[in-house]
Parts: structure tokens; sequence; C-alpha cells
């Protein structure tokens, strides 16, 4: 069986069309003044899914998870969470509960107390707040810092304490606003894993929203790529980065070359496409028709460097001068120049400890690619 | 070089502080116990021993041993000083709390406030100093005494039938207390509530909270650093005011400040008046000091 990227997927139920989404966004706008950060935008996300929300600041990733909170109210279009719209119930009375950029710790109550916070909010018994505390101090392993305050804890563990602290009340949906975004790079890869764990474990649903996509990719079963308050895709990781469906999407993740055209001949799922350097053959989704202007998108662990020119020079190959180059240690970055001027990014994994004469600064080389490689770009 | 540099820096900015202490604190304060120990005196000064270090060791022990308590006992066998120390410590709780009243919502108004506002709402409150304090105490006879701006006011509007009689009462003095030191407790506070984390009272609400829960449960217990420092600012110098009860404060009212004028000034009792003085500093240092030490220790415990 194919499938894009090298994962298989149990759980999609945005694929199934019988099963109904727990969080709807209908028709959302919201304005701040003249500025639109969230621009009529439609959005599913459902039971138990780790959707993220990812674009570059003021994209309006972080409206949308306010609005779902409560704390923004939207101008226009309506939230509907689990079948009810929730667009007049406050945040305090809302079943989601959030964990803080900023993580937002009360600095006057110790771990115990902020975990327990909204559980004593709720009028929950004491024996029952204690057991609950208990849990989920061990649930995040920070037991033995249950009488400390905030100030006396680590940047990683305050980030637990919120997260036990917002998981603490057993919200519907947990939002996470940037929940590793004040962690050194090592402690926020574990965490990713860390976090994806604890959402299996739970069966809750979490909204995170980020500006990493490598942060979206590790742990979302879904991704929404937004940009000037609209959502310009939404799709699994590997959808996103093997099939980008336009140019900003294509661009905003990952590495990508792209390689401008006219489309030559169209032909049973093929499209031909000549470039200044390539002459492009490739599978495609994307129908665009024959003389039309078009753009194909190809990732640079997809290209191949080698001395010999490929089989067939004519297709989807092109001479080229090494560039650049960059040892990165688990891989290496070669920039090639085309003819044309345009200089391709391709990377090779570093299977071996050892090569032989390794590809060197200013030599010939070939790039090639095959024609399953890459993505005609819909514009 | 830079490093002694340094060194010598740091203890010279330590010392500065100290020093200022020592010559225009703790020295005038030994002088003043000094003379609460001494005895009155038909004299200039009018007390006796009067210290010179013509004297030579064996006068400055002879002089040494006339200095007794007498003018504390003094002070714990007439009830009018206990009186007028306790009326004060009434007054000045009355007044702290009432500008705690009025002081927390414009603090915490200003602190809502957008920040291109902010100071000139902080100038705003800043601005009364610009006039003198002593005219501004005067200004308040004009506008509460019983043909004053007050009552005509209200006479006009027909809320009252008579004058209200205000001036030369504890409320004038109140509202004298509140007036004058309202800066003080804004200033605190504002600055405490300035630079809380706004996200704090989202997360509250996010928890559970209503918007007034949130209030008493976060804003306000991380306020409170703000609000102590603004009611030790208006408690210490009310406890001792002096020209507010005189000017605003009836005849019959007690307040040590005016107990101290009279004793030092009408009756020439300087080692009384100091030995009032004393008394009034040992009131207000020790509560601070076993407060401020309940706090370290607070925080110890914490770490």
């Amino acid at each position: 069986m194919k499938s894009l990227g090298n994962i298989r997927r149990s759980f999609a139920p945005w694929a199934d069309p019988h099963s109904k989404p727990f969080i709807t966004f209908r028709n959302i706008t919201k304005k701040f003044g003249d500025f639109t950060a969230v621009d009529n935008l439609t959005l599913d996300i459902y039971h138990r899914e780790f959707f993220a929300l990812l674009g570059a600041s003021g994209c309006g990733k972080s409206t949308l998870l306010r609005m779902l909170a409560g704390f923004e109210r939207p101008t226009a279009g309506e939230i509907i969470l689990d079948g009810q719209d929730i667009a007049d119930i406050p945040p305090y009375r809302r079943p989601v509960n959030m964990m803080f950029q900023s993580y937002a710790l009360f600095p006057h109550m110790t771990v115990e107390s902020n975990i327990a916070f909204g559980l004593r909010q709720d009028g929950m018994p004491k024996a029952d707040i204690a057991a609950r505390v208990a849990q989920m101090l061990k649930l995040v392993k920070l037991e033995q810092f249950a009488k400390r305050k905030p100030q006396q804890l680590s940047g990683g563990q305050r980030q637990r304490v919120a997260l036990a602290r917002s998981l603490a009340k057993q919200p519907k949906v947990l939002l996470l606003d940037e929940p590793l975004g004040a962690l050194d790079k090592k402690l926020r890869e574990e965490t990713q894993f860390e976090l994806m764990d604890l959402q299996q474990e739970l069966g809750l649903t979490f909204v995170v929203v980020t500006h990493d996509q490598e942060e979206a990719m590790t742990m979302a079963d879904r991704i929404a790529v937004m940009s000037h308050g609209k959502v310009v895709q939404v799709a699994t990781p590997a959808e996103i980065y093997e099939a980008p469906n336009c140019r900003f999407v294509a661009d905003f993740i990952g590495d990508v070359n792209i390689v401008e055209g006219k489309v030559t001949a169209v032909a049973n799922g093929t499209v031909e496409i000549a470039g200044a350097d390539f002459k492009v053959r490739t599978v495609s989704e994307v129908v665009p028709a024959t003389g039309a202007a078009a753009a194909f998108a190809v990732r640079p662990e997809k290209l191949k460097v080698s001395r010999a020119a490929p089989a067939d020079p004519g297709i989807n190959a092109s001479e080229g001068e090494i560039w650049d180059i960059g040892y990165l240690g688990d891989m290496t970055v070669l920039h090639v120049r085309l003819p044309s001027g345009q200089v391709v990014k391709t990377s090779m994994l570093n299977a071996q400890r050892e090569v032989d004469n390794p590809i060197g600064y200013d030599e010939k080389v070939w790039v090639s690619f095959a024609e399953t490689a890459g993505v005609v770009l819909r514009d | 070089m830079t490093k002694l540099g340094n060194a010598i820096f740091r203890r010279l900015v330590i010392i500065i502080p100290y020093a200022w202490l020592l010559f225009f604190f703790l020295i005038p304060f030994l002088i003043v116990f000094r003379i609460a120990l001494s005895t009155t005196a038909i004299a200039q000064p009018p007390y006796v021993p009067v210290f010179s270090l013509s004297d030579g060791i064996s006068g400055i022990w002879a002089n040494l041993q006339q200095l007794s308590f007498d003018n504390f006992i003094w002070l714990t066998e007439d009830t009018l000083y206990l009186n007028a120390y306790l009326s004060s410590l009434k007054i000045a709780a009355i007044s702290t709390f009432l500008t705690l009243l009025i002081a927390y919502p414009l603090a915490y108004g200003m602190a809502q406030a957008p920040r291109s506002w902010r100071p000139t709402l902080l100038m705003l409150v800043i601005l009364p100093f610009w006039t003198s304090f002593l005219i501004r105490v005067y200004a308040w006879i004009a506008i509460l005494k019983p043909e004053g701006l007050l009552n005509q006011f209200l006479l006009s509007i027909g809320l009252i039938d008579d004058p209200l009689i205000i001036l030369n009462t504890n409320w004038a003095i109140y509202i004298g207390i509140v007036y004058s030191y309202l800066p003080f407790m804004v200033l605190p506070i504002y600055s405490a509530l300035e630079k809380m984390d706004h996200s704090l009272i989202e997360a509250a609400q996010d928890l559970g909270c209503p918007p007034i829960t949130a209030f008493w449960k976060v804003t306000f217990p991380l306020s409170l650093a703000g609000v102590v420092a603004g009611c030790m600012l208006v408690f210490i110098p009310a406890v001792g005011e002096f020209v507010i009860p005189d000017l605003l404060g009836g005849s019959q009212t007690l307040m040590i400040g005016k107990t101290l004028w009279n004793e030092f000034n009408a009756n020439r009792d300087w080692p009384v008046s100091a030995a009032v003085a004393t008394i009034l500093l040992l009131i207000l240092v020790v509560p601070i000091v076993f407060f401020q030490n309940f706090q370290a220790k607070a925080e110890e415990k914490g770490k």
C-alpha cells in the first residue's frame, strides 16, 4: 500500500464522511478595529484529535485559540463545541482549559495550590481534590515539588505545572498556546513526545498553537496552516509536506525548490513542464491546461546529485555546479547552481561514516529526480 | 585595579545610606533620648544636665548619674498621654483604611487604562504636590466650614436643611489625612498592579473564576505588597500628624502630635516631649521590625 509520508494512520476521522466534528468554527471573523485578525474562517476539529494551528506571528492563530477559550468574542460567525454554540458562554463556564504561553502560574501559590485552583473553584470535596492533585503531580512527575512556589522551579518544571493545572479539571478540550516555546531545543523535543503520549493516554482533544513547523509536524494529527487570518491548507503533516496545495505552504513548511515553467503536455495523470533548466515530467493530481504557466515544487532530499549523467538526461535532470556545502551531521546540504543561475537546495543522508571521494566545491554535477518526487502547485 | 576600584565603589555605595541614617537619624534620636532622660530646668536649654566636652570625664560621669527614666514613668501616670496615643492610632488607622478604599480603585483604574494614558494619570495623582501642603489644608477649612462651599452646595440642591458641622470634628481630620496622603497610597498599589501579568487573570477565569472571584483570588493577593507599603506610608506619618488635626480638628481632638507640640512650646517641657517622641517612635518602629522579620521568615520557609 502506498501512502504519503513514512507513516500509517489508524486514526483519521476527518476522512470519514460519517464522523461528526467535535469543534466547528463556522465563518468566523474577528476584527480589532480596522485589522482583521481572522477572516471568514471555517474549520472542523474532531474528538481526540491532536490539532495544530501553524503560522507566522500575526496570522490569527492565537486569536482563534483565544476565541475558543472565550477571551475574545468573534465579530461574526459561530463556534460549536460538542454540539453547543459557545459564543455566549464566558470563559469561566467553558469546558475547555488553556495552557498559556507564559504558563501564567500564580506566583503566590504553591505548585499544589496552582493545580488545585480550578478544582476548588468548582467546589470539589477536599479529599477528591487532594487525590486529583496527587494524580496530576504523578502524571507530570513533579511529586516532590508539590510545596514549592513557581519561581523556585526550572522552566521545564513550570511548563509541567502549567500542563497539570490545565488538565486537572479534565476539560473536553485542552488548548495549548506555544506550549514549548520557552524551553530549550533538547527539552522541547523530549516534551513533544511526552505531550503526544499524554494526549493518547487521556484521550483528549488537543488544539495547539505554534509557529514552529517541526513541533507541529511531530505532534499533530492534522495541521492547519494559517496566513493573514485564513486557513491555507488543513491536512496531515505528511500531506502538508509531500503535497502542499500552494506556493505559500510549500515554502512555509520545510525547504523547497520551485521550478517555474510552461505546461507542454498533459496525458493520463502526467504533466510535462518546460522550465529554464529542467524539462519536468511528473505524475500530478493537479492538471493544468497545456500552455499555461505552472510551478513545480520538489523537496531537497528528493533531488539526487551525481557525477555521472542519469539514464535519460533530457527529462527531470540538469547539469550544474556545486555552489555551497553544509555539513549538518545527519545529512549534508548541497546548493547547486544551474545554468539559468537558479540555485537549488539538495540534501543527502549521511548513511555512512566514511565516504570515498566525496563531492567538493565547484565540481560539475548532475541534479535529477524521479517522476513521483514533486508536485505541481495549485495557484 | 578595576577590581579594587569596584570593591571600593561597592563599599562606598553601601556606606552612603548608612552614614545618612547615622548622622540624620540615629544621632539625633540619641540626642532626643538623652533629653528624655533629663529634668526640666528654667535655663537655656531648658533641661539639666547639659553635657559639655569641657566637663571632662568625671563631669560627664556625674551628669550621667543624674539621668533617669522619671519622664517615662510620668507618661504612664497621666492618662492624657495614653489617651493621646490611642486616639492617634485610632485616627490614623481609620484614615489609612479610608485612604485604601479610595486609592485601590483609583490605582486599579490607572493600571487598566490604555498604556498611552498612564503617564498623564500618574501626573494627575502627583499634581497636588505642586501646591504647598499648608495651603491645601487651609483650603479645606473654606470647603468644610458651616458656611463653606460644601454646605452651600448641599443647601442649594436641597439635600440638607441645616449646615453640616464637619470642621473641627474628627471627620474633618479624616478628610484632611485621606486627601493629603492619597498619592502615597495610590503610587505603590499602582506599581504593584501595573507589573502584574494579565494572563494570570485569564488563567483564573479559564479555571472557572468569574471576574470578581479572580480579582480576590489573584489580583488582590498579588497587589498586597503595594497595599502594605501604601498603608505604612500613610499610617506612620498620620499617627504623628500635627498640622491637619491642628487646623481641621476641634479643640478636644486628642492626637499625640498636638500633645507633643503643647509640651514642647506651651509648657516648655523638653524632657517630657522628648519622652513622648521616643515612645511614639517605638510604637511605630517595633511593629514594623516584627512584620519584616515575619515576612523574611515566611520567604525563607517558601524556599
